[in-house]
């Protein structure tokens, strides 16, 4: 029997640090000899330290990095907000406790962003999204050449933030753009889409939608391909519509991964940087006027421009508290919509 | 006897299993499809219209790529490739200091990429598989930092960098990186269903300790996962962007810091620039062309079981 164990679990190897095996020289019926009871004894609390301390070690690394740049310079940031630091001497900080605070609240250019950072993440979430949903819905179709699709709409996401803006800067341009010669060819006059405040603010947007709805599509795909095909049948048979199905069916059972892309675009809409900073070309200030300065670029502009760290780490928290108070806003609303429809998941 | 002999066998075999044990259950499911219709012609345009957009800019950025900056500045854009290109790519590689770079980001991401990969299984494996104390909230806890931008975070990092002079060295832009929650939980969501808790029981009774159970039991089930998180953690890693342009130099930057530089008009050719965004995209670019599938089915494993 033993052998035969043996040869199918490959984890043990001979002379390994495994030894369960019985000795085959020895008996199992003498465990009168205390040398062998004492080996047991210490095998089975080995055995047992393992079991409870192992799991610790195999999460520890993950924690001890989280701690170091992740939690404590979070805290480190609510903390550098209290004080006035400047860039060039980093680590002298002086208290000066809400005063970043209330000087952010009198600061316009904070308001400026904050808008900022609310138009282009509702510009550029709500549509993305919903284009996702739509192409998922053609994808889940039974298609020629599908697996082409799914890789050529995913193509953006490879494409960094840098590179897709410095393009997106260009087909943009005013004079030369591409898209401008595009509208040209309509009749549409040249628009300077950098210094209008809406114009900026939808280029913008159309990078970042650019980049993003392709991730979107695959994982609405995916949910959609998780559905149970009897509800379909059984709905046809019942004389429901496709887009009776795609309402009642679909949409109630993606709920979960829709409220988690939701999610997750906010955040990132939330932290936007690297496409208003390279569209603008490179600057922080956001525009002429800073009409498309979000609150990431704002908070670089302080920090590493203005030199006012403390300032800066006061934009960060509010950032935080931001994401906080939308994403228990999202909870009571999925709650809310939740029981309203009346169905689980 | 016999169970546990033909349960324990995936593991010797090839790694390929567990993946290809889920695939037939995939397969029914669309194969028997009454939803599956067919597509439509509108379909196929609807689809079409989006790849080229998805496509355009970077074949544009090709083009572009490959002409003067006078030839840009006419009013009609160029629709074909000039002759600059290898001008243009070679004043990139030069002037922006786009070989360093490269190589750089290559260190960069591939150190990145294995501990992101390694310290992910382990804790996937233990989140998936082992009982511990505390666990549930440990693993909110995983998800909450999901949520935390990086914005939150850089204050702290720059002082800490100042304090220690890495400013401009690569280990400022690695340490940070080490590890990913979003990591950790794919590797979860993986292994709770890829990999059969009798299988581990075996080993323990085998009397293999949790180290060896990880290395001859967990990496082999894991590696289909891992190879997929590790080629979307190289693509975030290479393209990672905020940290860097703040801990880095032009001196001994990453691809992203060299791109960031040359739009700021380092150099003032918009076709050298656009060479530079070339160099900087051709290698992912060559990575999806050869595993696109392989990434799009990471991103929708990942999605399903999450």
């Amino acid at each position: 029997m033993t052998t035969d164990h043996r040869e199918a679990a490959p984890p043990v190897t001979p002379g390994g640090a495994a030894p369960r095996r019985k000795d085959p020289g020895r008996r199992p019926s003498e465990p009168a000899d205390p040398k062998a009871a004492k080996r047991a004894a210490r095998r089975s609390r080995r055995y047992r330290w393992d079991i409870r301390y192992s799991p610790y070690a195999f999460i520890l690394p993950f924690f001890l990095f989280f701690a170091a740049f992740g939690l404590f310079p979070l805290l480190y940031t609510g903390w550098a907000s209290l004080h006035q630091v400047s860039l060039s001497r980093p680590n002298e900080m002086e208290w000066v406790g809400f005063d970043n605070y209330t000087r952010l609240w009198d600061d316009e250019f904070f308001w400026n962003a904050l808008q900022n950072t609310f138009t282009i993440g509702v510009i550029s979430t709500v549509p993305q999204l919903l284009m996702a949903l739509g192409l998922a819905h053609l994808l889940n179709y039974k298609l020629r050449g599908s697996m082409l699709y799914r890789v050529a709409i995913l193509t953006p996401y490879a494409t960094s933030v840098a590179a897709a803006a410095l393009v997106f800067a260009m087909l943009y341009g005013r004079d030369y753009g591409m898209i401008n010669w595009a509208l040209g060819l309509v009749g549409i006059d040249n628009i300077d889409w950098q210094s209008g405040t809406w114009t900026s603010q939808f280029a913008v947007s159309s990078i970042v939608i650019w980049r993003w709805t392709g991730y979107n599509t695959l994982i609405y795909l995916a949910a959609m391909q998780s559905i149970p095909n009897d509800l379909y049948e059984s709905a046809s048979l019942d004389g429901a519509s496709r887009w009776q199905q795609f309402r009642h069916i679909t949409l109630p059972s993606l709920r979960p991964t829709i409220l988690f892309t939701i999610v997750v675009s906010t955040i990132g809409a939330t932290q936007l940087f690297g496409e208003p900073m390279l569209f603008g070309g490179g600057g922080a200030e956001g525009g002429a006027s800073g009409q498309y300065q979000t609150l990431g670029l704002y908070l670089y502009e302080m920090g590493w421009f203005n030199r006012h760290l403390g300032r800066a780490s006061a934009i960060a928290w509010t950032m935080f508290l931001l994401l906080i108070v939308i994403g228990l806003v999202y909870w009571v609303l999925s709650r809310w919509v939740g029981r309203s429809s009346g169905e689980e998941d | 006897m016999a169970t546990t002999t033909s349960e324990t066998q995936p593991v010797t075999g090839p790694s390929a299993d567990p993946p290809g044990a889920r695939r037939p259950r995939r397969l029914r499911r669309a194969g028997t499809a009454g939803r599956q219709m067919h597509a439509g012609w509108l379909t196929y345009t609807i689809l079409t219209v989006f790849t080229v957009g998805s496509l355009y800019p970077l074949v544009w950025q090709a083009f572009a790529s490959s002409h003067t900056n006078a030839r840009l500045a006419e009013s009609t854009p160029p629709f074909w490739f000039g002759e600059r290109l290898f001008t243009n790519l070679e004043s990139a590689w030069t002037d922006a200091n786009m070989g360093r770079a490269m190589l750089n980001t290559l260190f960069v991401a591939g150190t990145i990429t294995v501990s992101t990969v390694l310290f992910a299984t382990l804790a996937g494996f233990a989140f998936a598989k082992l009982r511990f104390r505390a666990k549930n909230l440990l693993m909110l806890l995983v998800i909450g930092t999901m949520m935390v931008p990086p914005q939150l975070t850089v204050v702290p990092m720059f002082m800490a960098i100042a304090e220690l002079e890495w400013t401009g060295r690569l280990q400022a832009v690695i340490l940070p990186m080490m590890v990913s929650a979003f990591g950790v939980f794919f590797m979860r969501q993986f292994l709770t269903q890829a990999l059969p808790s009798e299988l581990i029981e075996a080993a323990r009774v085998d009397g293999a300790n949790s180290l060896r159970i990880v290395w001859h039991v967990v990496f082999p089930a894991a590696r289909p996962a891992m190879a997929v998180l590790g080629m979307l953690t190289f693509v975030m890693a290479w393209n990672e962007f905020f940290w860097p342009i703040i801990a880095l130099t032009q001196q001994n930057p990453t691809v992203q810091v060299a791109l960031t530089n040359l739009g700021r008009g380092y150099v003032q050719d918009q076709g050298v620039i656009m060479a530079g965004a070339l160099l900087a995209t051709m290698p992912l670019l060559i990575a999806f062309v050869l595993f696109g599938r392989q990434i799009v089915g990471g991103i929708m494993n990942g999605a399903l079981k999450g």
